[in-house]
């Protein structure tokens, strides 16, 4: 937020890939308190829309410190261990790749993080809040929210009303409420359009606002599920292979929509196979495998740790023997 | 906040392309090509009826309610269920299964729970009204209106008591426990000596007002009052289940019967609308067994069988599920056939098994399809929307050429 560089313009989206890795590493600097409306201005931000989407937004915040810690995260399925002791933090304003050959654990890491799966031993720290044991639907309210890596949208809403589930998770209107529709429903619902159609505008599917989710092409649903996510207003939004099943264009658009999620102050934890998308995007990168966290570093470094090739590529057979 | 950056990146026209080589039709941004897009299930009905202004819609809606308060005294033959049955009578019966079907409606059609142990709950309401106004019941007596509330209220908390811990089940695990509530409710009714069994309860209480002749209004004869009372309770109900279905609690329904898994990790707190759904249901349930109890003025162990449960469920099948008004149109087809068709009635349950069976095969949607509207100012939303691609379509005439293009397009029109 605070420096006029990450509002990268759509021309620069195309070519930033693997190279600029260095300009990426480097975050930023902690946000300054009072934000500098002009500067904003002359960077192309639209307050006011900017307002609708969120207008409770704790736009301030320090980047770099842990905004979720795992910690000894364990996973047993009777006897097989789908985790293995992980230990990664996510810090504030990051984004940080997830990895892994399949079968690693990534989904099941998700899983216990968001309250689906019920952790053998260790915990899930979000802000200093253990989430071990929290019903699922309190952990969104808490913060963390999640896509899903086979699309599960409620294909017989439109993609506004799938947005304004998710914004409901913020909201406080009582079945009483609803029933005589009172000033508070009748608030909430307003907000909600406007902010789900601002939502739907800040992920590019607007115009399909009206159409049920399940007859949407396929990268517009991909793409309202993240907007759904973010409507429950996140601190750390994961995202589980967002980009499965997209052509280069569409997953270099994505790059670029994730690239602007960060920007806008959410943290990023970005499960993805495309290791170009994960080297282009991330500013850390956690690597999985069978279980067991094998890496944790910068992308550059990531790449050219043995392990983690070995673990992609298969280890040569000499060593192997 | 770069909000206005977010989309612009996106929408290159490479994207748009594959987007629409993948939808196979054209992305006209016009208003009908959007309805055509996401309605097409739901049905013709439905779609004539949305594009209907608000103000044409209350006034055909204002016909069809004074026809429907007029029907019982319009008497018009080929409908009319005489000489067999008395027309006013049949149409109180049809009213209070369409009551039903309202109810059991944002149970099954909404939130998706099977329900087949609904006529406890219908069965509930009756006793309560049974007992608190007949003079065979020892207990406390009250205004026969006031027996309306308590009722729903005791069938609320049975839905409670049933749903809390039954609601953790899923699918046919939950039909089979509702099943068995339906059984233990009217078994209940035989064992428990204080409900009476098969004897049960006479002169059952009515509203108050006699007429010119000291009769009373509200007579188990007349059923032109019964049903107008019926036909009230209907319509306010059917506006506050609608109030329900376009908020945050109707969408916290459907969402669950989309993706229950998918709807808790939104947020939605699942386990606790899936109790509001059965409460409410229940509520509604209730209200029409008290409703049936005052107008026939006898209640025993004898009306409340699992078939009538399965006759409740079979109406919100036929009219539609997920749809209120196709829920009223189902329970008063399913009453009136048999009160119509004397010769047949004894065969209705095979009748009505075909029917379904035609129905799943011909129209899966049933007789009124229609899909819920789940935004309470999505008119508003709508209009939007239209006018919003109106303006684009004139800002950019021609089709974006290439990357940015369409983008650069955007800028223009706001600078």
């Amino acid at each position: 937020m605070s420096s006029e560089e990450r509002f990268s313009g759509p021309g620069g989206v195309g070519e930033q890939s693997v190279q600029d890795d260095t300009a990426q590493e480097t975050p930023a600097a902690p946000v300054a308190p009072e934000l500098d409306m002009e500067a904003l201005a002359e960077a192309g931000v639209d307050q006011e829309l900017a307002e609708k989407v969120a207008p409770d937004r704790d736009i301030a915040v320090a980047v770099g410190d842990n905004i979720v810690e795992v910690q000894n995260l364990t996973i047993k399925f009777g006897g097989l261990v789908a985790l293995d002791n992980i230990s990664f933090n996510i810090k504030r304003g990051e984004i940080l790749g997830l990895i892994g050959p399949n079968g690693a654990g990534k989904t099941t890491c998700f899983n216990a993080m968001t309250g689906v799966y019920k952790p053998t031993s260790g915990k899930v720290v979000l802000e200093g809040v253990v989430l071990n044991g929290i019903k699922q639907h309190k952990i969104t309210r808490l913060g963390l929210s999640r896509t899903f890596q086979n699309i599960r949208l409620f294909g017989e809403m439109t993609a506004l009303e799938n947005v304004v589930v998710g914004l409901d998770a913020r909201h406080r209107t009582s079945v009483g409420g609803a029933l005589l529709r009172l000033p508070t429903h009748t608030r909430e619902e307003k907000s909600a359009i406007e902010r789900g159609m601002a939502l739907l505008d800040f992920v590019g599917i607007s115009s399909h606002a009206h159409v049920l989710s399940r007859q949407l092409p396929y990268g517009f649903q991909r793409r309202l599920e993240i907007a759904r996510a973010l409507a429950t207003d996140p601190k750390v939004l994961c995202l589980d292979e967002p980009a499965a099943g997209f052509n280069p264009a569409e997953k270099e658009e994505l790059m670029a929509l994730i690239r602007t999620i960060r920007d806008e102050g959410y943290t990023v934890l970005l499960i993805e196979h495309d290791m170009k998308l994960v080297m282009g995007v991330t500013d850390r990168i956690v690597v999985l495998e069978f279980g067991k966290k094998i890496a944790d570093g910068l992308p550059r470094e990531i790449r050219e740790d043995p392990r983690v090739v070995a673990a992609y590529l298969g280890e040569p057979e000499d060593d192997v023997a | 906040m770069s909000m206005t950056d977010g989309p612009t990146p996106l929408r290159t026209a490479a994207a748009e392309q594959a987007a629409e080589d993948r939808e196979a039709s054209p992305k006209a941004p016009g208003r009908s090509a959007l309805r055509q897009q996401g309605k097409r299930k739901s049905g013709y009905f439905s779609d004539r009826w949305h594009a209907l202004s608000r103000q044409q819609q209350w006034a055909f809606l204002v016909i069809v309610v004074v026809l429907a308060y007029l029907l019982p005294l319009l008497n018009p033959p080929i409908i009319t269920t005489e000489p067999g049955n008395n027309f006013a009578l049949a149409c109180f019966d049809m009213a209070r299964f369409a009551l039903i079907a309202v109810g059991l409606n944002i149970v099954v059609g909404y939130a998706g729970l099977l329900d087949l142990g609904y006529v406890a709950f219908f069965a509930v309401g009756s006793y309560v009204a049974a007992m608190l106004t007949s003079p065979d019941s020892p207990y406390l007596h009250i205004p026969y209106l006031w027996t309306l509330p308590v009722a729903m209220a005791v069938t609320m908390f049975f839905g409670v008591m049933l749903g809390v811990p039954t609601l953790r089940l899923r699918g046919d695990y939950l039909a089979i426990v509702t099943l068995g509530f339906g059984e233990i409710i009217r078994i209940l009714a035989t064992i428990i000596p204080a409900m009476k069994g098969q004897v049960g309860f006479q002169n059952v209480g009515h509203p108050p007002g006699d007429g010119a002749d000291g009769t009373p209004i509200f007579s188990n004869s007349n059923g032109v009052p019964w049903y107008w009372l019926t036909l009230t309770i209907i319509i306010i109900v059917t506006l506050l289940v609608g109030n329900l279905e376009r908020s945050r609690v109707g969408r916290a329904w459907i969402a669950i019967r989309e993706d229950e898994d998918a709807a808790e990790i939104m947020g939605v707190p699942t386990f606790k609308y899936k109790v509001w759904a059965f409460a409410i249901g229940a509520a509604v349930g209730g209200l029409s067994g008290a409703l049936f109890a005052g107008q026939v003025g006898f209640v025993n162990n004898q009306k409340f069988d699992v078939t009538t449960s399965i006759l409740f469920l079979a109406a919100v099948v036929l009219g539609g599920a997920g749809n209120k008004v196709g829920a009223i149109l189902g329970g008063a087809l399913v009453s009136y056939i048999p009160l119509r068709f004397t010769a047949i009635a004894e065969y209705k349950y095979l009748i009505f098994g075909i029917a379904l069976v035609l129905i799943m095969i011909f129209r899966s949607q049933g007789l009124l399809p229609a899909r819920q509207r789940l935004l309470a100012y999505g008119r508003t939303a709508m209009n939007k929307i239209t006018s919003r691609d109106a303006t684009e379509t004139k800002d950019t005439d021609k089709p974006p050429a290439g990357p940015g293009a369409h983008a650069a397009g955007q800028r223009g029109a706001e600078a």
